[in-house]
């Protein structure tokens, strides 16, 4: 690094608030989603859809409403993050949308369910919450530090939010998974929001807590290992992200709170042992549940070799299941090649179960080829890498192990996601943040975006001048 | 805080990175293995997703293609008159893949041909629903619906092949199926029926089955002796006596004929001597009785463009084989397509042909693509000696074997040759009936025809002989194509 760092936004002299760079790029923002809208109903009918005027009109509304709000009441925040997620948002409505348009889906709909309803007005219905959370998040949260004060309620809140799709009667079982709960009409992924309040509690405990484990130490091996009573917290994020892998058969969310953990304590302490202990808990809980749930078997069986797995297991089971969904996604990925079939013009509805929410990355795949799979691993990217900015910039600890958190989290579920659709990874039941269908998803990381604007721009805005001293007139240096 | 951020930041990095490397394995190293996996069920869809373009037989279509409105295949296959064409066009079924000309031509049939990216990119552009190219066979409809029809409920195949050019006019295999039934997505049913019939109506008996061919490899063997100097006169008596013993063994060469002591070669064709067979085929020897197979083809797949089954003659055979092998047994095994191979080589004076059925493949708007000239595959026997087999093939016809194959029409010379082949453990099961035959006019030879019926179930053993079951359906064949010409 050099001396003059500027990777720190702070700067002694006014800083510039980029609001209108913001602006700008919203335009772009909301521009490439709606040619997109374009394509796929030219690409589909052969004529300009009927609903563009409309899908349109909302993005634009949605994208100037949080704009305005971000501009009266987080002026100095990031101007990345808010045309990242709206991109992100609306590239994901008309991938629904032109899931809905197919007719392959909306049979299978109707042989299941009966009847067939499309999902992106619910999707654009969500993503209006979803930029009301952000809204409500930048009013009601003036200073992030507030949230320090509910660190240990925020623990009471994430438990309960983990646990509750074991509740019997409120959770319900997808496809083996157990992360989702059913509240009247509505289906709920308390995970999605657990994140969140994780990230706030990991943040406030650490901060207090971060000396005690990072001094009280003993070496061995080159490695600073804790004491045996500092090793409590970690053993039961440990127990806990185990207990979720165990009884909600959900890989990523256990991977992802554990990771997550893990980070955060590495950037409290700035020692290197806890990876090594994360790492070596995170193996050994994998080895021992991967071996015994069957569920994590066929996922990962489908993951090594989908298309050997798809020959040998006995039709009819979860592994034959598995399996068949994982070659699906596969080859509609490959199917893709380099530049894409082009937006409407592909068959990833092929993959039926779960197309436009878990798989739907595999839409992007195989319409957008290679080109546009890797544009949005960049975007996810520079969501991430604004985030950890936002973390570096800020000025105070537990900002910075909350935009840290968030951030890290928010990477990890990319990877947990996106490489578990791609084959990299066992595949997972969570969903790619902002693009694929589903409310908890959207609400929850609206709100991620808008806790990482309102740290970014506590830390961006310009120290306040000195209040005038008002002895200062009074004591005059006479000079004779 | 900020040194293990950055570490965490190069992590985050690396994690996307890790990511777009996955991908590209995935999309572009892994993309064209997936793309034509066996599972992806997008080839059958784009096979079927425009309207397939047809095969084209004496300027009309065999085949057709409907609307299904399936949400997965949208266009079906139709075949037209499907039991007679199934040996050429084969099945192109949403579920099973596809074989034959669908198979080789489906870049053309749906459009997707390199060749074809022209005439795409136009209709990109003008708006026209994208549409197959077609496929022009040089088959005559006559001609196969004699060979069909001939052929009936027997099992058996015919080949006809226009010797001067090498163009298939007939290819028909019995019993057969309709490829229209096993077309759609729903007919696993006549599929797994179709498999497990045990009179095997997939089978293309005229391209992929062999059969020993009996008497009628002796017109190789006899070209052999010619091309060899074995025999120079073809009246003159050959030194050979009745009860000839195969060497390398004490049993004698039995013959089915009489008169074939000292016969000449004329004579042995005429009435189908073994003994003088087997012992210019023994004079001859491998080595050379193996070479002139092989330039007729033998040992080699053929693809027309559809692949056949490589024939055989076997040149390792020691000479007790050797002898056996030269009147068609032993080893000796051939397809139809072979047979009727050497017999237009010989009616073009010796010079053998590539056979062909694809005459040209067109565009969606007509434009020819590509159009198959003749191609000369090679000259097994000169000019001279070509007439002479014809001399000799003729004279089967109007005095020996072949009677029955005479079309007795002014100025056609037909010429031919039977066979009955054994088979079976001590010949135990009914032979194989076999004629090959051509017809010749002033301007040359129009046709070449070799038959096969397999099994005759209800005819009595004694009328199992090339000349009372195949020669009349050689015979119609040969017509069916000489009245298309005049």
């Amino acid at each position: 690094m050099s001396v003059v760092t500027n990777t720190t936004t702070i700067g002694a002299i006014e800083a510039p608030s980029r609001r209108n760079t913001e602006l700008a790029l919203l335009g772009f923002a909301v521009a490439i989603p709606v040619f997109a809208y374009l394509n796929v109903g030219l690409a589909i009918d052969g004529k300009v859809p009927a609903g563009m005027l409309g899908y349109g009109l909302g993005l634009t509304l949605l994208a100037g409403v949080a704009h305005l709000v971000v501009r009266k009441w987080a002026p100095y925040s990031d101007p990345l993050l808010l045309p990242l997620a709206i991109l992100l948002n609306g590239l994901g409505l008309v991938l629904i949308w032109r899931l809905d348009q197919s007719p392959r889906l909306i049979q299978l709909a109707k042989l299941q369910y009966g009847a067939f309803s499309p999902s992106a007005p619910n999707q654009m219905m969500y993503s209006a919450i979803g930029i009301a959370m952000f809204v409500g998040v930048l009013l009601i949260l003036k200073d992030h530090r507030v949230l320090q004060r509910y660190t240990y309620i925020s623990m009471a809140a994430a438990l309960v939010l983990l646990l509750l799709p074991l509740v019997p009667g409120l959770g319900t079982d997808s496809f083996g998974a157990k992360i989702w709960i059913r509240i009247g009409g509505f289906s709920i992924q308390p995970g999605e929001f657990a994140k969140l309040v994780l990230a706030v509690f990991f943040s406030g405990y650490l901060m207090v807590k971060r000396d005690a484990l990072a001094l009280a130490s003993r070496r061995f091996m080159g490695l600073y290992l804790p004491r045996g009573r500092d090793l409590g917290p970690i053993l039961t994020i440990w127990a806990v992200s185990l207990l979720i892998l165990v009884f909600e058969n959900d890989l990523g969310t256990s991977l992802l709170f554990f990771g997550m953990f893990v980070i955060m304590l590495y950037v409290a302490t700035e020692r290197t042992s806890w990876i090594v202990m994360g790492l070596l808990m995170a193996i050994a809980g994998a080895v021992v549940v991967g071996s015994t749930a069957s569920h994590v078997q066929s996922r990962v069986a489908a993951w090594l070799d989908p298309f050997e797995c798809l020959k040998t297991a006995p039709p009819g089971t979860n592994m034959a299941y598995a399996c068949d969904q994982m070659t699906q996604v596969l080859m509609s990925f490959g199917s893709g090649g380099i530049l894409g079939t082009g937006l409407g013009q592909g068959n990833s509805d092929l993959i039926k179960f779960a197309a436009n929410s878990d798989f739907i990355f595999a839409t992007v795949g195989e319409e957008l080829g290679l080109t546009g799979v890797m544009v949005f691993l960049l975007l996810y990217g520079l969501i991430i890498e604004r985030g950890i900015r936002t973390a570096l910039a800020a000025r105070d600890p537990f900002g910075k192990l909350l935009a840290m958190g968030l951030s890290g989290a928010f990477a990890l579920q990319i990877f947990v996601v996106a490489g578990g659709v791609m084959g990299l990874i066992p595949l997972t039941g969570m969903t790619m943040p902002f693009l694929a269908y589903g409310g908890s998803s959207v609400i929850a990381n609206w709100a991620l975006i808008g806790i990482l604007i309102r740290i970014s721009d506590t830390a961006r805005r310009p120290a306040p001048s000195p209040a005038p001293n008002p002895d200062a007139e009074m004591t005059q240096v006479v000079r004779p | 805080m900020n040194k293990p951020l950055r570490r965490v930041a190069i992590f985050c990095g690396l994690l996307v990175l890790a990511l777009l490397v996955r991908d590209n394995w995935l999309q572009f190293v892994r993309a064209d293995e997936l793309t034509a996996h066996p599972n992806n069920t997008r080839v059958r869809i784009e096979r079927y997703a425009n309207e397939r373009g047809n095969i084209i037989v004496d300027g009309k279509p065999i085949t057709g293609s409907v609307d299904s409105g399936g949400n997965y295949y949208k266009y079906k296959r139709t075949y037209v008159n499907g039991p007679m064409w199934a040996p050429v066009t084969g099945y192109a079924s949403q579920v099973y893949d596809a074989n034959f000309i669908e198979k080789i031509e489906d870049g053309i049939l749906t459009g997707n041909d390199d060749r074809l990216f022209f005439d795409r990119t136009l209709a990109m552009f003008t708006g026209e629903k994208k549409k197959g190219g077609d496929v022009v066979l040089t088959l005559s409809g006559a001609a196969q619906k004699a060979a069909f029809e001939g052929l009936g409920d027997k099992t058996g195949a015919v080949v006809a092949i226009e010797p001067s050019t090498g163009k298939i006019l007939a290819l028909a295999s019995t019993p057969s199926y309709d490829p229209s039934t096993i077309a759609g997505s729903n007919d696993e049913k006549a599929w797994v029926a179709l498999n497990s019939s045990k009179s095997k109506p997939m089978q293309n008996r005229a391209l992929r089955e062999i059969y020993p061919p009996g008497s009628v490899f002796k017109v190789v063997t006899a070209a052999a002796a010619l091309e060899n100097g074995n025999v120079t006169d073809i009246n003159k008596p050959t030194d050979t006596p009745e009860g000839w013993k195969i060497p390398l063994s004490t049993i004698p060469m039995k013959n089915h004929a009489q008169g074939c002591a000292n016969a000449s070669l004329n004579r042995a064709l005429e009435i189908s001597c073994n003994s003088v067979f087997a012992k210019l085929g023994d004079e001859i020897g491998v080595e050379k009785m193996n070479e002139m197979a092989e330039k007729f083809g033998f040992n080699a797949e053929q693809f027309v463009p559809v692949r056949s089954a490589a024939s055989v003659f076997d040149k390792k055979a020691e000479r007790g084989g050797n002898a056996q092998a030269a009147i068609g047994q032993f080893n000796t095994a051939t397809t139809p397509l072979q047979m009727a191979m050497v017999t237009a080589a010989i009616a073009n004076d010796g010079k053998l042909m590539k056979p062909y059925m694809i005459d040209e493949l067109r565009a969606p708007n007509l434009d020819v693509i590509k159009k198959n000239e003749p191609e000369e595959m090679s000259r097994p026997v000169s000019p001279e000696n070509a007439q002479l087999l014809q001399q000799m093939m003729e004279n089967v016809v109007s005095e020996g074997t072949g009677g029955r194959a005479d079309l007795k029409m002014d100025g056609v010379k037909v010429g031919g040759k039977t066979g009955t082949a054994q088979h079976g453990e001590k010949n135990s099961k009914r032979p194989y009936a076999w004629f090959i035959s051509y017809a010749k006019t002033a301007e040359g030879s129009p046709v070449a025809v070799a038959v096969i019926v397999e099994d005759a179930s209800g005819v009595s053993r004694e009328d199992i002989s090339g000349g009372g079951l195949a020669a009349p359906i050689a015979r119609d064949v040969m017509k069916a194509v000489l009245k298309g010409q005049g």
